[in-house]
């Protein structure tokens, strides 16, 4: 990994890329967070995209992330071609990245002109790129050409404007007060009513009709506001449209408004079950910005606090899994031992889902005395109960036949459809960033990562489970070899900074009062982050124009990505197999809408 | 006062119809409020087995739950919702609380005790039986919406898969008893209930009849996770609540058929010194099968459709026919004329 300034090597993939479409076709640019980026003009990028794909050894066979950002008011573009907007796509070789630590990620750039620009899709190439490009052009109007349906995703049919773009105000009381009439209630609801045919469905065979079955936004199974039409042939799904953006609250939008700082809270509900996990890579990549480097207490601390919430995530997933194939019981079990894991929690942050506890730098307090025994207490019992759960719902017979076989996809399927997570594990490759790319001194923990072969609903389950027992093996570690120390980086940006010198010599106030009102000042860049988060791989991906306030923050889920695989894998199955399916997924829609 | 007395000893006719009335009423009256109050039992129960309380705050052990809730579900506006086909979704719920309460006729709850001494009685509740598809597939379909027809439609094909063999499971005691007659069953299973020698049956028995009343793990027509409601997801109100009554109903009559078929009915030890202990035999063992459904509907998950079907179809179904050959032969070689 290169720190910014320094002339880091030219990496092997662009110098391949250099000699098959010559070096003149790109612009390399220096990002803090050391992923080779290179800008592409527009007319070759599905071109280079295809022979990344299918040109080159160890392909980049995952398409990560595609994004985009208003590069109008950006101030600090030093040695990028001029553009109005930039699309941003980021692939994934996990071969390359099994390798060598970060040698999978490749990031490329296409600069765009003009106010409302087009450029071509890239669905041809990859088919993940449909959501993706849709919620581009929904939030940017970014128009994608031979898109098979552009169309919005992620707000109402009948919005006006694109919000990401900076034109466009970031806070409701810069527009004029809400109103909704009859008549307006009457148009949007007009305008969610599903038409088959603009998805190219048919209504009905020569024989029969299809039914089409609205299932949620309201669905005890949806497992939040999802909304996905499935079309039916008696109860066997021949096809399915999800349909999303109904927990779309603009949070990246609102990282174009908080300080730093104050944007942390807003991180914790992305993924809402996944707590400080989602602090993590979005600090990460601040800290990878500012270069602070975090001391091992906190490292370690962060650590714990993840794994914490990864249990409490898993054992969400694993009582909402055994209540959608109908077992009433273990759920309340499994609540119980969420709570266990809260009290620890609550005991070490002050907060039970939702803490925003890591700062800048570190986190924000020490332990409390007496957490060890809290801690240890958790790793005692945990692991007892999870044994039963084996018995009580893993092994049960009913639920195997319900989930065995069912819904399977192979790793080539997960690639190609974004999958990470425990989802792409079940299939067979071991792949986690925390030992694939260890970060925040993951390199120090000794676990193993579950995987299982079927990659269907039940392996997804035990490859949960198992990584709950991992999770327990990791915080036993963290309890027996917690490192002395500060839990705050001593660096100038550290948020909120450290005070011991402030009442000792005007400068240091003065520099601490500014942090304090009106965040820190992080250096202009760009750096992206990934963690292994409870439901597959997270990331922010933050540009900083040098300000007190991010200048676009793109949050990449893994849940968005895998919302968008369901209509590929569930075809031909039943309706109750898609709603194994869909708990076996274990997405929440706040990480999906964002 | 004799005037009366002696009036009605002049008409013993009519004194024996009053008194089967007011015996009818009895039972009739208790069955609703036993199917009441297993709400309250089941909610209790489950909470037991799921660490958590249930309901325990309205009355001594939150006994007064259901009566609170009853008053609720009264007065709750009878709604109707514009798209039904308003007849038919009026008396579907009608249809499933009524033929549930008449199934239980035949059913002697204590010697001399039961609403209707039939010769055919077992017949007749079977006969029942079949009727009791109607009321959920009309309420399905009458619903006019997606989900409740789906929950119909599963309803239909699961009940009658599993009514094919809930009568033949039975076949077995009727031969071993020689009766369709619910008290002769019960009388003819002094010394041994029929449990050990019909145990296919009972097993066969026992599993048609969670499928027919649709609990867990056969509550498919209802299924939350997958169809919301199935097919009462547009009901409310008392409606819904005849309903889930009904369902009830279903279960106390289920665990009653088991109790009078193959556990000896009101037979217990000790009748014959206190006459009054066979009703409480019957209820124990009742309650005991009761509580094992809901036993059953805390342990298990619920198969899928095609898989419930395959299971009735291909195991319960040659199982029960084993058995009812089985005793046959049985009944033929140790039988008089053998």
């Amino acid at each position: 990994m290169a720190d910014d300034g320094k002339q880091a090597p030219v990496p092997e993939i662009v110098q391949e890329l250099f000699n098959r479409f010559g070096e003149n076709s790109f612009t390399v640019q220096h990002t803090r967070d050391g992923m080779p980026t290179l800008w592409v003009d527009k007319t070759r990028i599905v071109e280079v995209l295809r022979h990344l794909k299918t040109g080159v050894s160890r392909p980049y066979k995952m398409l990560y992330d595609l994004t985009a950002i208003d590069e109008r008011l950006r101030k600090h573009r030093e040695g990028q071609p001029p553009a109005d907007f930039t699309v941003v796509y980021q692939l994934l070789s996990i071969e390359r990245d099994m390798a060598r630590p970060y040698g999978g990620d490749l990031r490329l750039k296409v600069a765009l002109q003009g106010e409302f620009p087009s450029l071509p899709t890239v669905t041809t190439v990859y088919v993940n790129a449909n959501w993706y490009e849709r919620e581009v052009w929904d939030l940017f109007g970014i128009v994608f050409d031979g898109h098979p349906n552009l169309r919005r995703i992620m707000l109402p049919p009948r919005f006006q404007g694109h919000p990401l773009r900076k034109e466009h105000p970031a806070r409701a009381t810069e527009f004029d007060p809400f109103v909704l009439d009859q008549m307006r209630q009457d148009l949007d609801q007009e305008a969610l009513l599903f038409k088959p045919e603009e998805w190219g469905m048919k209504r009905g065979t020569e024989n029969e009709d299809f039914m089409f079955l609205n299932l949620g936004p309201n669905h005890p199974s949806a497992h939040g506001a999802f909304r996905i039409v499935l079309q039916l042939d008696g109860e066997e799904i021949v096809d399915c449209v999800p349909d999303i953006g109904y927990h779309h609250r603009g949070a990246e939008k609102m990282g174009e408004r908080q300080s730093w700082h104050s944007y942390i809270p807003y991180t914790d509900r992305i993924d809402y079950l996944g707590g400080v996990m989602n602090n993590l890579p979005y600090l990460m990549s601040i800290e990878k910005l500012a270069g602070i480097k975090v001391p091992p207490r906190a490292q370690t601390i962060r650590i714990m606090m993840s794994e914490f919430f990864r249990i409490t995530s898993h054992l969400l997933f694993y009582g909402t899994y055994a209540q959608d194939v109908g077992a009433m019981s273990p759920v309340f079990y499994m609540f119980v031992d969420r709570q266990k894991a809260y009290d620890v929690i609550e005991a070490v942050t002050g907060h039970r889902m939702h803490p925003a506890w890591f700062r800048i730098g570190g986190v924000a307090h020490d332990l409390p005395a007496g957490w060890d025994r809290l801690v240890r207490e958790f790793v005692e019992y945990m692991p007892k109960r999870l044994d039963e759960y084996q018995k009580a719902a893993l092994e049960n017979s009913i639920l195997i036949a319900r989930t065995r076989d069912i819904a399977a996809y192979n790793t080539e399927e997960a690639q190609e459809w974004g999958v990470t997570g425990p989802g792409l594990r079940a299939t067979g490759l071991a792949y986690d960033l925390r030992k694939a790319r260890p970060y925040c001194g993951y390199e120090n923990f000794d676990f193993e990562i579950p995987v299982a072969s079927h990659g269907d609903v039940y392996d997804r389950c035990v490859v949960r489970v198992e990584e709950m027992r991992q999770s327990i093996r990791i915080i036993k570690q963290c309890l027996e070899n917690m490192p002395e120390g500060p839990y705050k980086a001593d660096h100038p940006l550290t948020t909120p900074p450290p005070k011991d010198r402030t009442l000792k010599d005007i400068e240091t106030l003065i520099t601490h009062f500014l942090q304090v009102s009106w965040g820190p000042v992080i250096p202009h860049g760009e750096a992206a982050m990934m963690v292994e988060a409870t439901k597959g791989i997270n990331s922010f991906y933050l540009t900083s124009d040098g300000s007190t306030m991010s200048y676009r923050t793109r949050i990449r889920t893994p849940s968005f990505a895998h919302l968008q695989q369901i209509p590929a894998v569930i075809r031909g199955h039943m309706v109750p197999d898609l709603i194994a399916y869909i708990a076996s997924i274990d997405f929440v829609m706040a990480d999906v809408d964002r | 006062m004799s005037a009366i007395l002696d009036w009605f000893t002049a008409h013993p006719q009519f004194t024996a119809a009053l008194i089967a009335c007011v015996k009818a009423i009895v039972i009739l009256l208790g069955l609703i409020l036993t199917a009441a109050w297993m709400i309250w039992l089941e909610r209790r129960l489950l909470g037991l087995w799921q660490d958590r309380y249930g309901p325990n705050r309205i009355g001594p052990f939150g006994l007064g739950q259901v009566i609170a809730d009853m008053i609720k579900i009264f007065f709750k506006e009878d709604w109707l919702p514009p798209f039904v086909d308003k007849a038919t979704f009026v008396i579907a719920p009608l249809i499933a609380m009524a033929l549930m309460l008449l199934m239980f006729a035949v059913i002697p709850v204590a010697p001399g005790w039961g609403v209707a001494d039939l010769n055919l009685g077992l017949l007749l509740m079977m006969a029942i039986a079949g009727l009791e598809v109607y009321a959920v597939m009309l309420g399905g379909w009458a619903s006019n919406s997606k989900y409740a027809l789906l929950g119909g439609l599963r309803v239909t094909a699961q009940t009658v898969s599993y009514e094919v063999f809930m009568g033949l499971s039975l076949m077995g005691v009727v031969m071993q008893a020689g009766s369709f007659n619910l008290r002769d069953i019960v009388e003819a299973q002094h010394g041994l209930w029929y449990i050990i020698p019909q145990f296919f049956g009972f097993c066969t028995f026992a599993i048609a009849g969670v499928a027919v009343v649709h609990r867990t793990p056969f509550d498919l027509p209802e299924a939350e996770s997958e169809l919301a409601s199935g097919f009462h997801t547009e009901y409310s109100g008392m409606k819904f609540g005849m309903f889930f009554v009904g369902e009830y109903v279903g279960i106390v009559l289920v665990s009653a058929l088991l109790v009078t078929l193959f556990f000896g009915g009101w037979r217990g030890p000790f009748i014959e010194a206190v006459p009054a202990l066979a009703f409480v035999w019957f209820a124990l063992k009742c309650l005991f099968f009761m509580s094992f459904f809901i036993l059953l509907r805390a342990a298990l998950p619920r198969p899928r459709y095609d898989q419930l079907m395959g299971f009735g179809w291909k195991v319960c179904l040659p199982l029960t026919l084993i058995n009812l050959l089985g005793t046959a032969a049985v009944l033929l070689l140790s039988g008089p004329g053998a």
